[in-house]
């Protein structure tokens, strides 16, 4: 028995796709809109430029936007290299096989690990362990493991996206293979690879069960990479749990949210260049 | 010639990074927090609901529920969301709002997981309480909360397996008059099965792992929810909210409580990759 | 014209170039001589395009690619175990079917080659730009405009800046592939002709599939036919008088 003929089905099934799509659009705007409401009107000068007073109750988060910086930064210094040189091997030193089907099996399942056991490794091996404490480095090293993957994939699916033929006509004119990739073929595939890497600063930033446990809480001005310090999700974090100042926890999230939207669209506008010119 | 060959092995070294990463982490996990599953035994540790530490009790029966509830309750949000979505982007939509739609989507994943909960905390818990009773903090809020987390994640995966779906499929079943519905959910939907039960995998495996907002929601209490009003503790918010403090074997179980929810996240990532691979080829074929 | 007194430039020896086990030419043997043009003909799938990619060992790329017997240039083994192979690709310099600028201006594409080999000097790239472009007729059409995108060439311009680009090198050995394939009969007529003058300089192989071409722009031809050489012989005589009965048959569009 048949409670609907299949045009009435269909009907109702698109209605209820769009409706779908129309709530979590709806999601997303209100959150951001949620934030930036209560949070912009104090997100002033002096805040993004004065160190917190009173545990953050005011004052501002200077140090740790610096904290965020040296962090989310150096997580991409460091993995940055590893995944493009990662790409390139799987891409141009070797064909499928054994070996490289394990190398993505680790970098997938590395993908699929959630950011607490990060942050448990981090403390045990870099802090403990290695003796780095916790500290800029510490964090550094957990959250350059944790984008590690990301930056594997998308820089291998830009560099796959290079032409063959550029390969070929590189080695005709006499390239070694090293300075083919150097030359000619990192050079086509930097857009895509500069997307994965600004996305991966957007993973950094937004990290916070990882940095906990490894860069610590110490809401002051990092002095050098040994030093504690405290990312501005982490302080976000800490200002709404403890009920310490509301306003200024809206104005953190405020930041948070606006870094992390500029960093998704400098990767769209990069990405649909790219693409562009690929095609 | 010779230089060649160093850098193809230097890279190679390079290459390896990852998997030594994994490796390196699952023995410091297993290291740290194997001793104490061993000395209190399979049915002292995870069938145990009592979690004292003071008293040296460790058992995470309770945590394991609720991780698996809440999972669940996520899953049912995100699958119908994700899955949805994912059927809008690549069938229903015009291409030209889909290029709108999809970064938008990924914009979704990118928001922190501290402002989730935070969210969750200011509007999802204060409703619950209001209109449904309990204190607000609870399965409901924390799977409504890790359901909107994962559905980009399973969106994402989906779209990719119905993009790789032949055309041809979409195309013959339309030719035999079928409405897009219906070879949308008996051919599409069918022909991508494979990648979609991954992305649903991979979902659960981010919801179990989630950490930061689920602290906020969930209540952390250590009973075993009875209902979907009631609040509860999961493996990860456990490791988060006493490792600041923990020393000796309370400390070795937190790091035990890791290894169990390892032991899940790799099962789940190889069932995923096993499954997308298996799908992979029946495509190719 | 061709001078057979001198040693051979390339001497190919009982050559056989398989793919996966596959041979796609067998036994072959040639010698093609200094500032000869020889073109080589024969239809789709006889070994041509094969055989031009192991004179520069670009097949070494190919996974299950190999070849047994000897390939000499000027009497040396290209495939023995200590030949620098991106050398002999700059002395066998090669031109492709399809014309594929890199993504750069026109400058950058010509002088790739230099930069690699170490040459900086801002003078010497300048002079060997304007030499190698007025070598493949394109000086003229694009002297003012030489830090423009090569994408925004015409796809005749395109091939004659990829020849440029190979010139640039100073190769002993030009090796073509079909280089006309995609093209207008004008910009046919302008490779041919560069060619004509490169032949004082070079030598000079050419893949054609285009049989007119071959009469007009070599000084030799080898007929190819599934994997073998049939015959080789002076180009008037190959299109007069051919020993074969299947050289006629191809050259009169009979087959292939």
């Amino acid at each position: 028995m048949r409670l609907l003929s299949p045009a009435q089905a269909q009907k109702v099934a698109v209605a209820t796709m769009w409706t779908l799509a129309a709530i979590t659009i709806g999601i997303l705007v209100f959150i951001i809109g949620y934030i930036l409401v209560l949070g912009l009107p104090y997100v002033t000068w002096s805040f993004l430029t004065e160190a917190p007073r009173q545990m953050g109750r005011s004052g501002g988060i200077l140090p740790m936007i610096v904290a965020t910086v040296a962090v989310a930064g150096l997580a991409v210094l460091i993995a940055g290299p590893v995944g493009v040189a990662t790409a390139v091997y799987l891409t141009e030193y070797t064909r499928e096989g054994r070996l490289t089907s394990f190398i993505r099996f680790g970098a997938d399942c590395l993908a699929g690990i959630p950011s607490i056991i990060f942050g448990l490794f981090g403390f045990v091996f870099f802090t403990i362990t290695l003796g780095m404490g916790l500290s800029v480095i510490s964090g550094a090293l957990t959250l350059a493991l944790m984008v590690l993957p990301t930056i594997i994939r998308t820089a291998e699916v830009a560099i796959r996206a290079v032409p063959y033929s550029y390969r070929e006509v590189s080695y005709g004119l006499g390239t070694t293979r090293w300075q083919m990739i150097t030359k000619v073929v990192l050079p086509s595939a930097l857009p895509g690879i500069c997307t994965g890497v600004v996305l991966s600063v957007g993973r950094s930033i937004s990290e916070t069960a990882a940095v906990m446990l490894t860069a610590g809480s110490a809401p002051r001005m990092p002095e050098s990479m040994f030093d504690s310090s405290r990312t501005l999700a982490l302080h976000f974090y800490i200002l709404s749990r403890e009920g310490i100042s509301m306003t200024n926890a809206y104005a953190t999230a405020s930041v948070l949210i606006i870094s992390i939207l500029s960093l998704n669209v400098i990767a769209y506008w990069i990405m649909n260049r790219f693409m562009r010119r690929v095609r | 010639m010779k230089q060649d060959k160093a850098i193809a092995f230097a890279l190679m070294l390079i290459a390896l990074s990852a998997v030594s990463g994994l490796a390196l982490i699952t023995v410091f996990i297993f290291k740290e927090g194997l001793p104490l599953i061993l000395k209190s035994g399979a049915g002292g540790f995870f069938f145990s609901t009592d979690w004292d530490p003071k008293a040296k009790q460790f058992g995470i029966f309770s945590m394991i529920v609720g991780s698996l509830v809440v999972t669940a309750g996520a899953m049912i949000i995100g699958t119908v969301f994700g899955l949805g979505l994912a059927i809008v982007l690549t069938i229903f939509c015009p291409k030209a709002l889909a290029a709108i739609l999809k970064p938008l989507i990924e914009l979704l994943a990118g928001i922190p997981s501290v402002v989730y909960g935070f969210i969750g905390v200011v509007t999802i818990v204060p409703f619950i309480r209001d209109y449904f009773g309990g204190p607000g903090l609870s399965v409901l809020a924390t799977s409504i909360v890790l359901g909107v987390m994962v559905l980009p994640t399973v969106t994402s995966i989906s779209i990719d397996a119905l993009k790789s779906v032949p055309r041809s499929y979409w195309e013959g079943s339309i030719a035999l008059g079928a409405t897009e519905w219906q070879s949308t959910h008996m051919v599409m939907l069918k022909a991508a099965r494979s990648g979609i039960v991954a992305a649903i995998i991979l979902g659960m495996g981010r919801a179990v792992g989630e950490t930061m907002a689920v602290i906020m929601v969930c209540g952390n209490t250590l009973e075993i929810p009875s209902t979907p009003l009631d609040p509860l503790r999961t493996l990860t918010s456990n490791i988060a909210l006493e490792m600041g403090y923990a020393t000796g074997e309370h400390r070795e179980a937190l790091f035990a409580t890791a290894v169990t929810l390892f032991v899940i996240i790799m099962i789940l990532n190889i069932a995923a990759l096993t499954i997308a691979r298996r799908g992979i080829m029946s495509n190719n074929r | 014209m061709t001078d057979t007194t001198k040693q051979p430039k390339i001497q190919v020896r009982d050559v056989t170039i398989s793919y996966a086990g596959k041979a796609v030419l067998r036994n072959l043997s040639l010698d093609i001589h200094p500032n000869e043009r020889l073109a080589i003909i024969g239809p789709a799938n006889s070994g041509k395009t094969s055989l031009l990619r192991c004179l520069n060992r670009l097949n070494d790329l190919q996974y299950g690619f190999s070849v047994t017997g000897q390939i000499l240039l000027d009497g040396r083994d290209i495939y023995a175990p200590n030949v620098d192979v991106a050398a002999l690709r700059r002395r066998v310099g090669m031109v492709y079917a399809v014309p594929v600028p890199l993504p750069w201006s026109m400058y950058e594409n010509i002088v790739f080659g230099l930069r690699v080999t170490g040459i900086r000097d801002k003078a010497t790239l300048d002079e060997r730009v304007e030499t190698s472009l007025k070598s493949a007729v394109l000086w003229d059409e694009i002297k003012d405009r030489l830090h423009e995108p090569a994408h925004n060439l015409s796809g005749g311009q395109q091939q004659r800046l990829c020849l440029a680009r190979v010139l640039a090198l100073h190769p002993d050995v030009l090796i073509l592939d079909e280089p006309c394939s995609g093209l207008d009969p004008i910009s046919t007529g302008k490779i041919e002709d560069a060619l004509a003058e490169l032949a004082a300089r070079h030598t000079i192989i050419l893949v054609t599939n285009n049989t007119k071409q071959a009469s007009r722009a070599s000084d030799r031809i080898a007929f190819f036919l599934m994997g073998e050489l049939v015959e080789t012989g002076p180009t008037t005589q190959i299109f007069t008088k051919p020993n074969d009965p299947r050289t006629d048959d191809y050259i009169t569009g009979r087959f292939g």
